[in-house]
C-alpha cells in the first residue's frame, strides 16, 4: 500500500501537469483558432448588426420585447428579464403558488389585449434559460391583432409575416416550429417604413 | 404526445444502436492496447507523456495498485483545481475580472468535477473566468471520463482473464482513452457546435443595444470546446448557469440531438466491448436490452406527464403541455427525452429545468439516479455499476436453483456478492441519510425555493444527484452555503470512490479465478429470462429502498397537483 502510494506520486503529478497543458490550454486554444478561422460569425456569438454596424443582438440569444408594437417575449427569470449575465429558469415547481399567481397575472394581461380561447403555453411560462430567442407560431399569432393595431398594418399582413418567419423542424422531426423574435421584429420595423408592401 | 415526438425518440435510439458496434470495436482496441490509425499522429504524444512521467505502460498492476494510482491521480487533480479556483482573481485568462472562489465553494466544485459529477453550486457566467473553465474544469471533464472508462476496462479484465494477478495499467488505460477516443471526438464535435452557433472565443462579454433600445450584456467565451467534452464524457457541467438550456450552449435542435447522442454513445459502445472482452457479444446485447427497457419506460412516463401538462395552469386557461422551464426550440418531446438521458447516464447536463417539470415527470430523473445510473450510465461508471447488479442477479438466480452462480465463465462466490452489496448500499445510505439530516436542520431547510412536498423533493434531488455523481439539480435549491457545499461535496466523493474500490476488489478477485465453462446446469445470461431478471433486480434492489422518500416528495406533489392544491 505504502509502496503503491510512493510509486504513484511522480506519474500523478507529472501527468496532471501534462494533461493540464494539453487539455486545459492546447485543446481550447486550438479550437478557438479553428473556430475563429472557419466560422468567425458563430464563434463570436452570431451577432446581428443594424445597417449602421451597431450590434443589436445575437441571432441565437433572446432579448426582451415589451412594446405593443413588437412580438413580445416569454416571461424570463434571467435577472430582471433577459439578462445575458444571469441565465436562469424560474425553478418553480408545478404546485408553487407563486407560479400560479404569475401565470394568472400574465393571462389576465393577454385577456385584456383581447386574446380569447386557450393561451399557448409558451406565452405565459418562463423558459429554462430566461434567454429563449423564440416563440411558438401559436404564441406569435395571438399577438397579431395588437401589433396590427399598434402599427396600422392589416392583420393579414402581420399574420403572413408569422408564416414567413416560422422555421420548421428539420426532416419533420428534429426541432419544433418556432419564430425567432429578433428576426421577425426587425421585419416588422421594415414593414413599418413601407406599409403598403 | 405527438407522432413527431415519438419519431425523434425512435430515431435517437436507432442511431445509437447503429453506432454501438463501431464505437464498441474502437473501445475494444483501446481495451486491448492495440494500435489504432490515430497512433500515427498521437503516438508520440502518448510515448512522451509516459517518458516524462516515468510510466511503463506495459507494467501490469494488481487491483490494489490500480486503485491507489487512480485515487492519488484523482486527488492531485482535485488539489490542482482547488488551487486554480482559489487563485482565479490573480490568474490570467479572466477578462470578466472575477474574484477567486471561497473555500467551501472551491471544495465543492473541485470534488464535483473530479468525481465526474459536475454539480454546480454557482452560476458559470457570474463565477468562472475563461481560464478556470478551460484549465480548472475542462481537464476534469476529460480525465474523470477517462478514469471511468479505465475502471470499466479493469473490471472487464477481471471477468476475461484467467488465474491472473493483474487487471491492467491505470496510466496506460487513462492516457489511451483520452488521446485516442475523447480528444479526437471532441475536436470533431467542437467544430459541429461552432458551425451551429456555439461561441468559441477568448472574450468575456459582448455589449448589445437591443431593438427596443435597452442595453444587454451577453456572457460569452470558449464555450464550444467545453461543450463537446461536457456531454461526451457524461460530465454535464455547463459553461453557463442554465447549462444546455442556454442558447449559446445549445442553439438549435441539431446541436440538441448531437448532445443527446454524445451522452449515450460511449455507454452504448461499452456494452458491446464487454461482450467482446468476455468472448460473447450476446452478453453485451443482453445488458443493453435491459438498459433500453428501463430507459424507454422512463422516457414514456416523463414525456406522457410533460405533454399532459399542469392541471393548475390549465385551470387558468393555459393550453397544452408543461412549458415552464422549457425552451421553444426543443419543445416538450426533446426536453423530456434529454432529461431522461442525462439522468440515466451520469451526465447531469440539462436543456430544461427539471425543478419545473410535473411531479411525476421530474420523478423519473430522480429514480434514474437512485437506481445508480446503470441505465446506460456514465462513461464506464454505468457499465461497472450495472455489472454489480448483474452479480447480484446471478446470485439470486443461483439461490433459486441451488447452484453456485456463474457469470460469463466466472464463479460468483460470497466475496464478490458481499463486495457488490457493499458498493450498492452506498447510495441509499448517503442519499437517505443526508436528506434526512437536511430535513431536520435549519441550515438544510433554508435551501429549498419551493414550499410543500416539492421543497422536500429539491433536497432529495440534490443528495441523490451528488451521491450518484450526476450533477443535475432541482435548481431552486440554494446550494452555495457551507452546509450544502460541504455535505454535497462529501457525498460526491464517497458516492464515487466507495463504489469504485469494492468494484476493483471484485475485479481483482475475479481475475484470479479459473474459467468455469458453461454447462447444462448454468443459468443462461443472454436470453429474455435473464434480461427480465436484471430489470427486476435493478428495480427491486435499486428502487424499492427509495419508495418512502418518493412518496413524501414527488408522489405527494403529484396528488396536490391533480387536486389543484398550491403551496
Amino acid at each position: 500500500m505504502g509502496n503503491d502510494i510512493i510509486s504513484s506520486l511522480r506519474p500523478a503529478i507529472v501527468m496532471t501537469i501534462l494533461f493540464a497543458i494539453l487539455l486545459g490550454i492546447g485543446y481550447p486554444l486550438a479550437m478557438t483558432g479553428i473556430g475563429q478561422a472557419l466560422f468567425p460569425s458563430q464563434a463570436n456569438g452570431s451577432l446581428v448588426r443594424d445597417s449602421g454596424g451597431k450590434v443589436i443582438g445575437s441571432a441565437v440569444v433572446g432579448q426582451a420585447f415589451t412594446s405593443d408594437r413588437y412580438f413580445q417575449t416569454r416571461p424570463s427569470a434571467a435577472g430582471d428579464g433577459y439578462d445575458g449575465l444571469a441565465s436562469s429558469g424560474s425553478n418553480l415547481g408545478p404546485t408553487a403558488r407563486v407560479l400560479a399567481d404569475r401565470v394568472s397575472a400574465d393571462a389576465a394581461k393577454r385577456r385584456a389585449e383581447g386574446v380569447v380561447g386557450a393561451l399557448p403555453a409558451d406565452l405565459v411560462t418562463a423558459s429554462g434559460s430566461g434567454l429563449d430567442p423564440d416563440l411558438s407560431p401559436e404564441a406569435a399569432l395571438v399577438q397579431v391583432p395588437r401589433i396590427a393595431s399598434a402599427r396600422g398594418l392589416t392583420e393579414s399582413r402581420v399574420r403572413a409575416l408569422v408564416a414567413e418567419q416560422t422555421a420548421h423542424p428539420l426532416l419533420g422531426f428534429i426541432g419544433e416550429k418556432r419564430v425567432n423574435l429578433l428576426a421577425i421584429n426587425r421585419e416588422l420595423d421594415r414593414l413599418g417604413t413601407s406599409p403598403d408592401r | 404526445m405527438t407522432l413527431q415526438g415519438w419519431i425523434l425518440i425512435i430515431a435517437f435510439t436507432g442511431i445509437l444502436l447503429a453506432l454501438t458496434k463501431p464505437i464498441g470495436l474502437w473501445l475494444f482496441a483501446l481495451y486491448e492496447g492495440r494500435r489504432t490509425p490515430l497512433h500515427a499522429v498521437l503516438g508520440p504524444v502518448e510515448a512522451g507523456f509516459y517518458k516524462l512521467a516515468g510510466i511503463d505502460p506495459a507494467a501490469e498492476q494488481g487491483w490494489r495498485r490500480y486503485a491507489v494510482h487512480m485515487l492519488i491521480f484523482n486527488f492531485v487533480l482535485m488539489l490542482f483545481t482547488y488551487g486554480i479556483l482559489r487563485l482565479q482573481g490573480v490568474l490570467p485568462g479572466n477578462p470578466q475580472g472575477l474574484a477567486g472562489l471561497g473555500e467551501h465553494l472551491s471544495f465543492n466544485t473541485a470534488i464535483s468535477f473530479t468525481t465526474n459529477t459536475n454539480w454546480q453550486s454557482y452560476g458559470g457566467e457570474s463565477t468562472m473566468s475563461n481560464l478556470s473553465q478551460m484549465l480548472g474544469l475542462a481537464i476534469h471533464n476529460f480525465l474523470s471520463a477517462a478514469t471511468g472508462i479505465a475502471l470499466a476496462f479493469a473490471l472487464f479484465r477481471g471477468f476475461a482473464r484467467r488465474s491472473a494477478a493483474t487487471i491492467g495499467n491505470f496510466w496506460a488505460d487513462a492516457t489511451r482513452i483520452t488521446l485516442y477516443l475523447l480528444l479526437p471526438l471532441c475536436i470533431l464535435l467542437t467544430i459541429v457546435y461552432i458551425a451551429n452557433g456555439v461561441p468559441q472565443t477568448l472574450a468575456g462579454t459582448v455589449d448589445v443595444s437591443t431593438l427596443e433600445g435597452a442595453r444587454q450584456t451577453l456572457a460569452i467565451g470558449p464555450v464550444a470546446s467545453q461543450e463537446a467534452i461536457k456531454l461526451l464524457g457524461t460530465n454535464g457541467g455547463g459553461f453557463f448557469n442554465v447549462n444546455s438550456a442556454h442558447p449559446f450552449e445549445n442553439p438549435n435542435a441539431i446541436t440538441n440531438l448531437v448532445q443527446m447522442l454524445s451522452i449515450f454513445v460511449i455507454g452504448f459502445g461499452l456494452t458491446w466491448t464487454f461482450g467482446k472482452a468476455v468472448g460473447n457479444t450476446r452478453q453485451g446485447w443482453a445488458i443493453l436490452s435491459a438498459m433500453l427497457i428501463l430507459f424507454l419506460a422512463g422516457v414514456t412516463i416523463t414525456y406522457w406527464q410533460e405533454a399532459a401538462g399542469n392541471p393548475i395552469l390549465h385551470q387558468l386557461g393555459v393550453a397544452g403541455g408543461n412549458m415552464e422551464g422549457k425552451e421553444v426550440r426543443f419543445g416538450i418531446a426533446a426536453s423530456s427525452l434529454f432529461s431522461v438521458i442525462t439522468t440515466a447516464a451520469s451526465c447531469g447536463a440539462v436543456n430544461a429545468m427539471h425543478d419545473s417539470f410535473t411531479a411525476i415527470g421530474g420523478m423519473v430523473p430522480l429514480i434514474n439516479m437512485q437506481l445508480g445510473e446503470v441505465v446506460v450510465g456514465g462513461v464506464g461508471a454505468g457499465i461497472y455499476g450495472f455489472l454489480l447488479f448483474a452479480i447480484l442477479a446471478v446470485f439470486v438466480a443461483g439461490l433459486m436453483v441451488g447452484r453456485t452462480p456463474e457469470y460469463v465463465g466466472k464463479k460468483i462466490e460470497a466475496k464478490e456478492v458481499k463486495l457488490a452489496v457493499l458498493a450498492i448500499a452506498t447510495l441509499p445510505l448517503l442519499i437517505l441519510g443526508l436528506t434526512a439530516l437536511a430535513s431536520v436542520t435549519d441550515a438544510g431547510l433554508a435551501g429549498p425555493l419551493n414550499k410543500g412536498p416539492h421543497g422536500f423533493s429539491e433536497m432529495l434531488y440534490a443528495f441523490t444527484s451528488a451521491t450518484a455523481n450526476n450533477g443535475s439539480a432541482f435548481a431552486g435549491l440554494t446550494a452555495n452555503t457551507p452546509f450544502y457545499n460541504g455535505l454535497l461535496g462529501t457525498a460526491m466523493w464517497l458516492g464515487r470512490f466507495f463504489i469504485i474500490v469494492p468494484m476493483l476488489a471484485i475485479a481483482g478477485s475475479l481475475a484470479a479465478k479459473t474459467y468455469t465453462p458453461e454447462s447444462a446446469g448454468s443459468f443462461p445470461t443472454t436470453g429474455g429470462l435473464w434480461v427480465g431478471l436484471l430489470v427486476g433486480i435493478i428495480l427491486i434492489l435499486g428502487g424499492l429502498t427509495f419508495l418512502p422518500s418518493l412518496a413524501l416528495g414527488p408522489v405527494a406533489d403529484h396528488l396536490a397537483m391533480i387536486h389543484g392544491q398550491t403551496f
